[in-house]
């Protein structure tokens, strides 16, 4: 995806200092005071963890911070809020991950 | 010390902050997102007028204000808890407890979710998300995009990303099922988006509005809606064709949509996909009120509000004392009254607060009067009933606090 960087009524963005991160070991850029969902999706990722069950994707869903779907790990920070976190000079974000389930594999044993 | 702690850096709270503010009061305002403004930030509409409504450019007017009264702002701390102790209010916060006798909660609306099967794929968006990264983030959430529901936030938006070049490639209905609710209706769909009509982008809406009021002629208009929809400034609404499911593996790949009778019902054999890589949920909004709940004021359930919302009197008191709400957690309505509401209790906790006599009184009537004409010159109402919702609340108010209490309504507790 990209930036919007024209706007009719908006105007133009101004150009902003590039901040670089780590996004599960790979390295991005984003613009100073953007918010990590931000700017995930404008490097084209949309995917931000698995369900911790499951193991199906998700993404940021409601992007103001109520409904907890965009959560990833900040520099060791388990449960950050992609969506309402800027991100900031050589910030290391990993995405959720799935987790082993031992009561239904004990289960699933039986 | 601080006076007054307001939650939520809107245009109810900017505007309460700057009330407060206005009479010497030293006010703290707290809100989670990264600027102030609120969902006011995202917010780009043309006035019948012909004005632009530019939120940004309306938050940073607040946002300036409130700094020239030296309020104190702070972004990117979250409240979690609300509670009384003696005399003080203790706001829990990410970076602590903060006290002070006075609170004002602006916490706003959020979005009804319309679960259906592959809504947790990537590129699946609640219809706010996509103005939010529009407006405010400036990144395109996709190439081409399907709104589920339509209502007016959803044609608000789909005109924003329009005008930043975002192609929306069609609006459908979700499936009609005890979740989706009237949003799967189409006559009702119909009744309220003809609420609206004044607002509605298509001339045959327009047109079509004062006949299809009427009842019968509404279902016969359902019946011959055409099948290809009505294009709303380019992009098709289609009454007739429900989403079934969101379908992709990593992410959004399209959605399968079935054509459906005029009362919504799923016409076999006639699923299609529709290519798209993103996806828009549009189910309307509800007052975001969980921390008035938890401080333990009673709440009422008035659906022309949007749903649950806290008691509170026409000056935003709640019969908590010393705490008090505005704006959307109130009842769903557009920013401008919201900020009307906010400047209304930002005066009533100043008068509280035992700020002059005299010319308190008069601001804070006025400031009452100024919140119904904002609500009556109104360019978006969410819901037509409002008025009607706003009155269940101040005749319940009327009973069960102000008869024999009248200078002191508000009930002490902690
Ligand atoms: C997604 C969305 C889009 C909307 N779009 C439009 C539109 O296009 N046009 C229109 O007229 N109206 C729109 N509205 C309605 C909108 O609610 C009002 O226009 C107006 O912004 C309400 O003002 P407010 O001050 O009550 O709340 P808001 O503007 O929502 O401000 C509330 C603030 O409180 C903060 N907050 C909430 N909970 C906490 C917490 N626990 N801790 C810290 N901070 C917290 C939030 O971060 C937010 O900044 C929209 C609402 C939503 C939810
Ligand atoms: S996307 Fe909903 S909390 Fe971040």
């Amino acid at each position: 995806m990209t930036r919007i960087i024209n706007h009719p009524i908006l105007g133009k963005l101004e150009d902003r200092k590039a901040v670089p991160f780590t996004f599960d070991g790979k390295t991005y850029e984003a613009f100073e005071n953007e918010t990590i969902a931000a700017a995930l999706l404008a490097n084209g990722i949309r995917k931000l963890r698995v369900h911790e069950d499951s193991g199906t994707p998700r993404g940021f869903y409601c992007n103001i911070g109520h409904c907890m779907e965009c959560r990833v790990t900040v520099n060791d920070h388990a449960n950050v809020r992609a969506c309402l976190t800027v991100v900031e000079k050589n910030m290391v974000i990993e995405s959720g991950k799935q987790h082993p389930n031992i009561v239904k594999r004990m289960v699933e044993q039986q | 010390m601080r006076d007054v702690i307001v939650i939520g850096a809107g245009p109810a709270g900017l505007a309460g902050a700057i009330a407060s503010a206005s009479f010497g009061l030293k006010v703290t305002v707290i809100d989670e997102f990264i600027k102030p403004g609120g969902r006011l930030i995202g917010q780009l509409h043309q006035e019948p007028s012909g004005e632009w409504w530019n939120g940004i450019k309306e938050s940073e007017r607040l946002h300036q204000e409130a700094k020239t009264l030296s309020v104190d702002i702070r972004c990117g701390v979250s409240v979690y808890n609300l509670e009384k102790d003696d005399d003080l209010w203790n706001v829990h916060t990410s970076i602590g407890t903060l006290t002070a006798p006075y609170v004002l909660v602006a916490t706003g609306a959020a979005e009804y979710p319309i679960p259906l099967p592959g809504w947790t794929l990537p590129g699946v968006m609640s219809i706010g998300a996509a103005q939010v990264m529009t407006n405010v983030h400036r990144v395109e959430v996709g190439k081409k995009g399907i709104i589920i529901g339509a209502n007016i936030l959803a044609f608000a938006i789909l005109n924003e990303l329009q005008l930043a070049g975002i192609h929306v490639d069609r609006i459908v209905l979700p499936e009609k099922n005890p979740l989706s609710g009237k949003a799967g209706e189409p006559e009702e769909v119909m009744k309220s988006l003809l609420n609206a009509a004044h607002l509605a982008p298509s001339p045959l809406l327009r047109m079509g509005s004062r006949f299809m009021k009427n009842g019968s002629f509404r279902k016969i208009g359902m019946k011959f809606y055409p099948k290809n929809g009505v294009k709303v400034n380019g992009t098709p609404l289609l009454l007739r064709k429900a989403a079934i499911e969101i379908i992709g593996t990593e992410q959004v790949e399209g959605v399968r949509v079935a054509d459906t009778d005029e009362n919504g019902n799923i016409i076999p054999g006639s699923e299609k996909i529709y290519e798209a890589d993103f996806v828009c949920i549009a189910g309307g909004l509800y007052p975001l009120a969980e921390l008035v709940a938890v401080s333990g004021c009673p709440f009422q359930y008035i659906p022309e509000l949007g749903g649950h919302v806290p008691h509170h009197s026409e000056m935003m008191e709640t019969p908590l004392e010393g705490l008090f709400v505005a704006g959307n957690i109130t009842g769903i309505e557009s920013g401008k009254i919201a900020m009307a509401q906010g400047t209304t209790a930002g005066y009533a906790i100043a008068k509280h607060a035992g700020k002059d006599g005299a010319a308190i009184d008069k601001q804070l009537q006025e400031a009452v009067q100024n919140v119904r004409s904002v609500r009556e010159q109104a360019a978006i109402q969410f819901n037509p009933e409002i008025d009607s919702g706003r009155r269940k609340m101040s005749e319940l108010w009327e009973s069960l606090y102000s008869k024999n209490t009248r200078e002191n309504s508000q009930i002490k507790i902690g």
